[in-house]
């Protein structure tokens, strides 16, 4: 299939960037988007210029390093996936597709389609851990009962990789899907249950200051997760919040 | 403390316990309309009720002045807040793929509510100040029933009217649920609770649309 790219192209994180068109041709339907991403790179590199950036890595949906905007939707138009699990099967011949960087205050673009995700690595250090002591001493887990019901829960939760497309689908930027969900897989389980009260209000500060917007429900953020983390998992945050706060 | 206030979960629920309180106003507001339907001498003694019992009139309506006044300024704080955290808008996006139109347009909605009680205001609530503490009328127990149908004969009115319950009703379609989601509420009711929302979004503002609608015609 021959396709038409409308893509985000920023030198570095002060440039001030602009869409660029770009025509590939003969794509296979079977191919990935980042594999139709890199016969573009190559293409661009055998004529001398520069290759578009963008984040990838195990390309086999479970790192959350691929963060592309496309179409209109964080990783494209399918359901339950990251990039590079979107196929260009999902476009037609003739397709004109918009690929942009996940656009938020807190996510900078660093160039390209690359944005700067740490800002989830400080909310994570502000509370998304137990402290274990790992001495060599420490307690077989399966010792401890816990309802099978709350060990799914807390698993469907710990699914989420991190990848922002909570941020970016949000009309608000909000990472609340993301914070639910890291305070959620710890606040189900016993040995979570310890740190609770101070894990929930140290994220939820760090969340408010890294410069995200606050959620209003919208829903975006649960049909666009790949991992299709519950909105559940944000009144749980919530009612964690409210608990530890009042 | 200090902390949680400014917190947005506490904004969030904030917006919430707000919300819930005036959805409960609603409720009543539209119980003493609809008998103006049925029967004057009813409508009459309860406007007469509401107009001078002192509870109601020195701390009720206070309390619903300012928790209308609330749910507005806040509103605007976090849509102001909520814009700031975007400062690069996408060339292209599908938001209608992921999310409802009601859900990302709560500020319009909003505004054209907002609108709308500023001429209710206007109408109703004004008027009805400067006739018991301004110009400290004689009470007249069998007025009110006269002022509503007055106030619908002007078509340009009612047409306003029905505008701003059409877009109240959308406000509600997303706002009754989220409600609940804020404050924590997500469980085996939830599904309830969203069937009830929309019942509610619909019939309550299409109630007061015919209210408006039958004392127009029936003039």
């Amino acid at each position: 299939m021959n396709l038409t790219l409308k893509i985000w192209r920023q030198k570095g994180p002060q440039d001030k960037g602009k869409m660029v068109e770009y025509k590939v041709t003969d794509i296979s339907e079977h191919m990935s988007f980042l594999e139709m991403m890199d016969v573009l790179n190559e293409e661009l590199v055998d004529k001398g210029e520069e290759p578009i950036a963008f984040d990838h890595d195990c390309r086999e949906g479970i790192c959350g390093m691929c963060s592309l905007h496309i179409n209109g939707e964080a990783h494209g138009p399918d359901r339950g996936i990251t990039t590079c699990q979107l196929h260009m099967r999902m476009f037609k011949d003739g397709d004109t597709i918009y690929i942009e960087p996940w656009r938020a205050k807190a996510f900078p673009v660093i160039k390209d389609l690359v944005v700067d995700r740490t800002a989830f690595e400080r909310i994570q250090q502000a509370g998304g851990y137990i402290s274990v002591n790992t001495s060599g001493n420490t307690q077989d887990a399966n010792a401890i009962p816990i309802p099978k019901k709350n060990a799914d829960l807390s698993m469907d939760a710990a699914a989420c990789i991190g990848c922002g497309a909570c941020v970016a689908s949000c009309k608000n930027s909000s990472a609340m899907l993301f914070v639910s969900a890291k305070v959620s897989q710890f606040a189900l389980l016993p040995q979570g249950k310890v740190e609770a009260a101070d894990r929930v209000r140290n994220m939820v500060a760090q969340m408010d200051a890294e410069g995200f917007g606050n959620c209003t429900n919208t829903g975006a953020c649960e049909v666009e997760c790949p991992k299709e983390i519950s909105l559940e998992n944000i009144a749980r945050l919530n009612r964690e919040y409210l608990k530890a706060s009042i | 403390m200090s902390g949680f206030l400014s917190s947005s979960i506490a904004r969030k629920v904030a917006m919430s316990l707000s919300a819930l309180f005036l959805i409960i106003f609603l409720i009543i507001h539209f119980v003493a309309n609809v008998t103006s339907l049925f029967s004057e001498n009813v409508f009459n003694e309860v406007s007469h009720f509401m107009g001078t019992n002192p509870l109601i009139q020195f701390i009720v309506q206070p309390i619903l002045i300012i928790g209308v006044v609330f749910h507005f300024i806040m509103g605007f704080v976090l849509e102001v807040k909520n814009k700031r955290a975007r400062n690069v808008k996408y060339a292209k996006n599908n938001a209608a793929a992921n999310s409802t139109w009601m859900s990302r347009n709560m500020i319009y909605s909003g505004l054209v509510v907002l609108a709308f009680l500023v001429l209710h205001f206007i109408d109703f609530w004004f008027p009805e100040m400067n006739y018991k503490y301004i110009e400290f009328l004689p009470e007249d127990p069998t007025r009110y029933y006269a002022e509503l149908h007055h106030k619908f004969q002007n078509p340009l009115r009612v047409g306003a009217y029905v505008v701003a319950f059409i877009l109240l009703a959308l406000h509600l379609l997303h706002g009754f649920q989220s409600a609940f989601q804020s404050i924590g509420f997500n469980n085996k009711y939830t599904n309830c609770v969203k069937k009830l929302g929309k019942w509610y979004a619909i019939l309550i503002p299409l109630g007061f649309i015919i209210i408006a609608l039958c004392h127009h015609f029936n003039h």
